[in-house]
């Protein structure tokens, strides 16, 4: 599995596309925070990046990544080796790569302009939806042999997560207005990753107080350690179910 | 006759001569001195009489309710203390015409029912309170039926207590005052009016206070410009009031959940201009308003930078510079009955064909998305995500998604600099 990974970053690091990755975030991060000279304020810019091309990037990079080296997934195959240690191996090395990538590319920016606990939150969340949305790529690879459907479910994915869930949401709202949907709506931002991950990077912010008394039940909630833990844990489940069953599928998949 | 008209003449010389001769001796100065005959405040307030002047050297003097009750200027060398051991008040002015000047005024007492205060003043007019510093007092300067007066350079260093701690300076039912060049902080509310007409508030400072940095209640015809309002619980709060000029000053960092940068309540025929909104939770928050013109103003990186009720009418907003705010504009209502024109919008996209500086279509500062939240709260959960700005994006291709009916007819296509 060692040897899958460090080929796997190998073949990664030789590619172009991971380098202009790391390229466009730290241009826009260093470009955000020093347009704006309020820190908190190219934060804020800076979070629409982290909510809609972190997720896009991870996720058709890994689906991409993946079709490209079916080959060598199959001849790995052809080996003694066990099949989840194979994949394992794939979704490691994609994985870490494109996490570095986004240190590099966000991470460090965000250490350098703002150290504060923000910009801990705002890595925290960063990183945990890369790798969100890394396995819900290795999920949508696995589903189809066609790469062209692999990608098209992959972008479906990140389309409903970022838009059309947010959408249902709001439709709910405005159906169950007459109740108190606080509480719901904290439920419901668990089944969102990216929903999750803004929010807990938001009311660490400024911007929070705006929120009103929404913002104050979500921030009694997300406030608490038990909350921020609680959080975590959820989007950590979305690292780990996707993946978990892309592994089944792997399994028995005839290739 | 004519030696009786010289005479006369000379008479009427020596009796202003000796006039002005007794009114010199009578302008005493008294020396307060440790060490010598008078050595406290009291002996020399015994001694004293109107007119005279107490000069006070420099020691730590413990005090407790001195009353002054004779027109007379106390004037501190280097800064003397007055200690009030947490007991009472520590000056009281009951004469007109009294000057207190280079004290530092500190731990006055603190009472549930009385208002303790570092220097009260009560029926003083033409008080003179200059260059003194008052700390941990529980109200600063207290100022009750006093007409005209100058209270000027002094600092105020509150408790920092939210439950002992009155106001920095704080009038009732006074009028024509000045207040002009004080520092207040760690107060519960800066400056207080209630019932002070005709006064002027001038280049203050008033920062850090638990409440709000200056508070208007019933307080008409007065105007305060040039000040500094930062960082305050709730901001500047002008209620229940008429005929107030607002110009100049600097509202900064009022931020927290239920903060604004200017709070208006039931006030009208008012003009705000040339201020300066800076970071605030909310920019100005209007409620029943009628009458106030705002112009020339900046709303820069406010949260919202303009609330403005359904129940406010006839406002007007022109020549406004609206930059980096999260919202420009929100509402409660549909109807509007009030006026924008002219103003500058940041998020303003339309275009100029006629080239005389002003967009050809129409802005509307109230975003769709937050009329969405003002009919369902908890969507403001979706601030900033994809869908929020999806929204915003669709209310401008398709105006009539937009049920507001507010609009800048003429935005200004570049910053406005007065």
């Amino acid at each position: 599995m060692h040897k899958i990974i460090k080929y796997v970053l190998h073949d990664i690091f030789r590619n172009r596309i991971l380098l202009a990755y790391v390229v466009l975030l730290s241009l826009s991060s260093f470009g955000l925070f020093m347009m704006n000279e309020d820190v908190s304020k190219g934060l804020s810019s800076l979070l629409t990046v982290l909510l809609i091309v972190v997720p896009l990037v991870s996720i058709l990079f890994t689906t991409i990544y993946f079709f490209n080296s079916y080959e060598f997934i199959e001849l790995l195959i052809a080996q003694p080796l066990k099949r989840s240690n194979i994949l394992l191996g794939v979704y490691c090395g994609v994985g870490l790569s494109l996490l570095l990538a986004f240190w590099i590319g966000i991470g460090l920016p965000v250490l350098i302009f703002d150290g504060t606990i923000v910009g801990w939150y705002f890595i925290l969340s960063g990183s945990l939806l890369t790798m969100v949305f890394v396995s819900l790529a290795f999920l949508a690879s696995v589903l189809t042999r066609d790469k062209a459907r692999g990608i098209g479910i992959s972008v479906l994915l990140w389309f409903y997560f970022t838009l059309i869930f947010d959408g249902i949401l709001l439709m709910m709202m405005f159906a169950f207005s007459d109740y108190p949907l606080e509480k719901l709506t904290i439920f419901m931002s668990c089944l969102n990753p990216v929903d999750l991950a803004r929010i807990l990077v938001l009311l660490k912010m400024d911007i929070s107080a705006l929120m009103g008394y929404t913002g104050a039940v979500f921030n009694q909630f997300f406030g608490s350690s038990f909350g921020i833990v609680l959080a975590v844990l959820v989007m950590l489940t979305w690292v780990l179910v996707p993946i978990g069953i892309a592994l089944r599928i792997f399994k028995g998949k005839n290739l | 006759m004519r030696s009786s008209f010289m005479t006369f003449l000379t008479l009427s010389g020596l009796i202003i001569l000796h006039f002005s001769l007794t009114n010199k001796v009578s302008a005493r100065e008294i020396t307060v001195k440790p060490g010598t005959e008078i050595n406290t405040l009291q002996s020399a307030m015994l001694l004293a009489k109107n007119g005279d002047i107490i000069k006070v050297s420099k020691s730590t003097y413990f005090i407790e309710d001195l009353i002054i009750d004779k027109s007379i200027s106390l004037i501190g060398i280097d800064f003397p203390i007055l200690d009030g051991q947490k007991k009472s008040n520590l000056l009281i002015i009951r004469a007109p015409h009294v000057t207190v000047k280079g004290f530092i005024i500190r731990n006055s007492g603190f009472a549930n029912i009385k208002d303790k205060a570092g220097i009260r003043v009560e029926k003083g007019d033409g008080v003179s309170i200059l260059n003194n510093r008052l700390e941990s007092t529980c109200f600063g300067i207290y100022l009750a039926k006093v007409k005209g007066g100058t209270i000027s350079g002094n600092t105020i260093l509150g408790t920092n207590s939210v439950i002992q701690s009155g106001n920095g300076i704080h009038l009732w039912y006074s009028n024509n005052l000045r207040i002009i060049n004080n520092k207040i902080s760690g107060q519960r509310d800066g400056i207080y009016f209630e019932f002070a007409t005709h006064c002027e508030i001038v280049r203050n400072v008033s920062e850090n206070n638990h409440r709000y940095g200056l508070h208007f209640m019933f307080s008409n015809n007065d105007n305060y410009s040039y000040n500094t309002f930062r960082n305050n619980g709730s901001g500047v709060a002008v209620m229940y009031t008429k005929n107030i000029i607002m110009t100049d000053n600097t509202f900064d960092q009022n931020w927290g959940g239920s903060s604004y940068g200017l709070l208006l309540k039931d006030i009208s025929k008012s003009y705000i201009a040339f201020n300066k909104f800076s970071r605030n939770t909310s920019g100005i928050y209007m409620e029943g308003t009628s009458e106030v013109k705002t112009e020339y103003n900046d709303f820069l990186n406010n949260g919202l930078a303009v609330r403005m009720l359904a129940n406010c009418e006839k406002d007007t907003f022109l020549l406004n510079n609206f930059m980096g705010n999260t919202f420009d504009f929100t509402t409660n209502g549909t109807e509007n009955l009030n006026y924008l024109q002219g103003n500058y919008w940041d998020k303003y996209s339309g275009y100029d064909l006629d080239r005389d500086k002003k967009g050809d279509l129409p802005y509307r500062p109230v975003s769709l998305y937050s009329q969405i939240i003002e009919k369902l709260p908890s969507a403001v959960f979706l601030l900033r995500s994809f869908m929020a700005e999806l929204l915003d994006k669709a209310e401008r291709a398709l105006p009539s998604m937009s049920y507001v009916n507010l609009y800048d007819n003429e935005p200004s296509m570049h910053i406005i600099r007065p």
